[in-house]
């Protein structure tokens, strides 16, 4: 097992997990999971949050089993390796505001960095706006970073700890196995199920399970995170993890390209808008928010399964943050942003300042 | 005597900055960081080795690991 762990921690071994998500995202649309939607983390915790009632936005509610099996996958990687650390208690309540913002300012350019790359890869020309936003979040979060923003040091605690985050993905699947979609009916159970719209586009369980398992195994092996891959090339010049970015988006244009998922252009793509600015804005905050919080949303599902508890309290805040996203008009819709998106961006950008600014330790 | 620097329950990327800052500071010498995850420790000692420095051992060391790296 020593010898895999190398190589996933080398420039190979990260371009491999990259070429691996890059090829089996496009895979899980052709096999029914949304346009350039193959993999979304923030766009699937938020179909979470609708398949639990946190907001009920009818298109887009579903259990997804991809978020699942990343951070079951993740656990399994971490035991199998001895990686497995129960640690928290660095800035809780700061990671849950982070995590909100975050999917908020995601949601309102309609895509985590994840889903900016496999649009881009699939000729959605909005994705560049987003991409570029996500680039000078990070950047102005490498400012916060080189001026003293940090959130303190996190402890090691109780394994159960480390355990509530996987234990609460496996009570997902209990109920997502107990509550079965019914054709034709918008509830199973107490899950709610969508009926048109993204949330009723899904490949089968057994299929989105198994690779969120190997995409939440590899990622842990190699740390693979795209926020982590522009902020290390901003603020140290180090390219390792954006090999793995690099590789994603390469070998997802080629997937796109042959099953014929790759249609360039700026209008009428797949789950997008064409309000640039805002593509933009939304995807400054999230960066922002995700550098400051330390890693991009499958980041922060890797980490929460591998026992780090304030990663899982990110990764909350942003469940919780679709909720307000949807319930208060912030999020976007292919028709653009929602009546209070802009505020929300605004919002966004002044409380991850705050954040940045004001939690700095003095050298 | 090698410098130390204590990173130890700090996530991504302060163990990196801290590490860079030091190697700054000295510019050759023996630097022991203090790191609690797998993934910290590779961080660093990549960082460390991108900088011309040699991580001239790894141990264990309660609930992480000592990376000792150095520049003559």
């Amino acid at each position: 097992m020593g010898q895999v762990k190398n190589f996933l921690g080398t420039r190979w071994g990260i371009v491999s997990v990259g070429a691996f998500i890059g090829v089996f995202a496009p895979l899980l649309q052709k096999f029914g999971n949304p346009g350039n939607m193959g993999v979304c983390v923030a766009c699937f915790e938020r179909d979470i949050a609708g398949a639990i009632g946190i907001h009920r936005a009818a298109v887009v509610q579903y259990m997804r089993p991809e978020i699942i099996g990343f951070v079951l996958g993740a656990l399994i990687a971490a035991y199998a390796f001895r990686e497995f650390r129960p640690r928290a208690g660095s800035a809780p309540i700061v990671r849950f505001v982070l995590g909100v913002f975050a999917m908020i300012g995601a949601l309102v350019f309609l895509g985590c960095p994840w889903r900016a790359m496999l649009r881009l890869s699939a000729g959605d020309g909005n994705a560049i706006l987003g991409l570029l936003g996500l680039i000078v979040g990070i950047w102005i979060g490498t400012f916060f970073l080189k001026g003293g923003y940090n959130l303190g040091r996190s402890n090691k605690t109780y394994v159960s700890v480390g355990w509530l985050m996987p234990l609460i993905m496996l009570g997902f699947l209990v109920l997502l196995l107990s509550f079965p979609q019914i054709k034709g009916e918008p509830k199973s159970g107490i899950l709610f199920y969508s009926m048109k719209g993204p949330g009723a586009m899904h490949a089968s369980i057994a299929l989105s399970l198994v690779i969120g398992l190997a995409i939440g195994f590899l990622a842990q092996r190699s740390r693979f995170c795209t926020m982590g891959a522009f902020r290390d090339l901003i603020l140290f010049r180090i390219p390792y993890l954006f090999y793995g970015v690099l590789a994603l988006i390469a070998f997802a244009f080629l997937t796109n390209l042959i099953v014929g998922q790759f249609h360039p252009g700026f209008a009428k793509q797949p789950v997008a808008h064409t309000m640039q600015l805002w593509n933009f804005g939304g995807m400054v905050v999230a960066g922002l928010a995700f550098c400051l919080a330390g890693g991009c949303p499958g980041r922060q599902l890797f980490l929460a399964g591998e026992g780090d508890g304030d990663a899982a309290v990110f990764v909350l805040g942003m469940i919780v943050g679709a909720g307000f996203a949807h319930n208060f008009g912030l999020a976007s819709s292919p028709k653009g942003v929602g009546p209070h998106g802009i505020a929300a961006v605004i919002i966004g950008l002044l409380v991850c300042s705050f954040i940045g600014l004001t939690m700095r330790q003095k050298a | 005597m090698a410098e130390i620097v204590d990173a130890s329950g700090l996530s991504c990327p302060q163990p990196v900055l801290m590490t860079l800052n030091r190697i700054r500071d000295l510019n050759k010498g023996e630097i022991e960081v203090l790191v609690d995850t797998d993934t910290s420790k590779e961080n660093v000692s990549r960082a460390a080795e991108s900088q011309g420095w040699e991580v001239a051992g790894v141990a264990e060391s309660g609930t992480g690991y000592k990376i000792l790296i150095k520049k003559e």
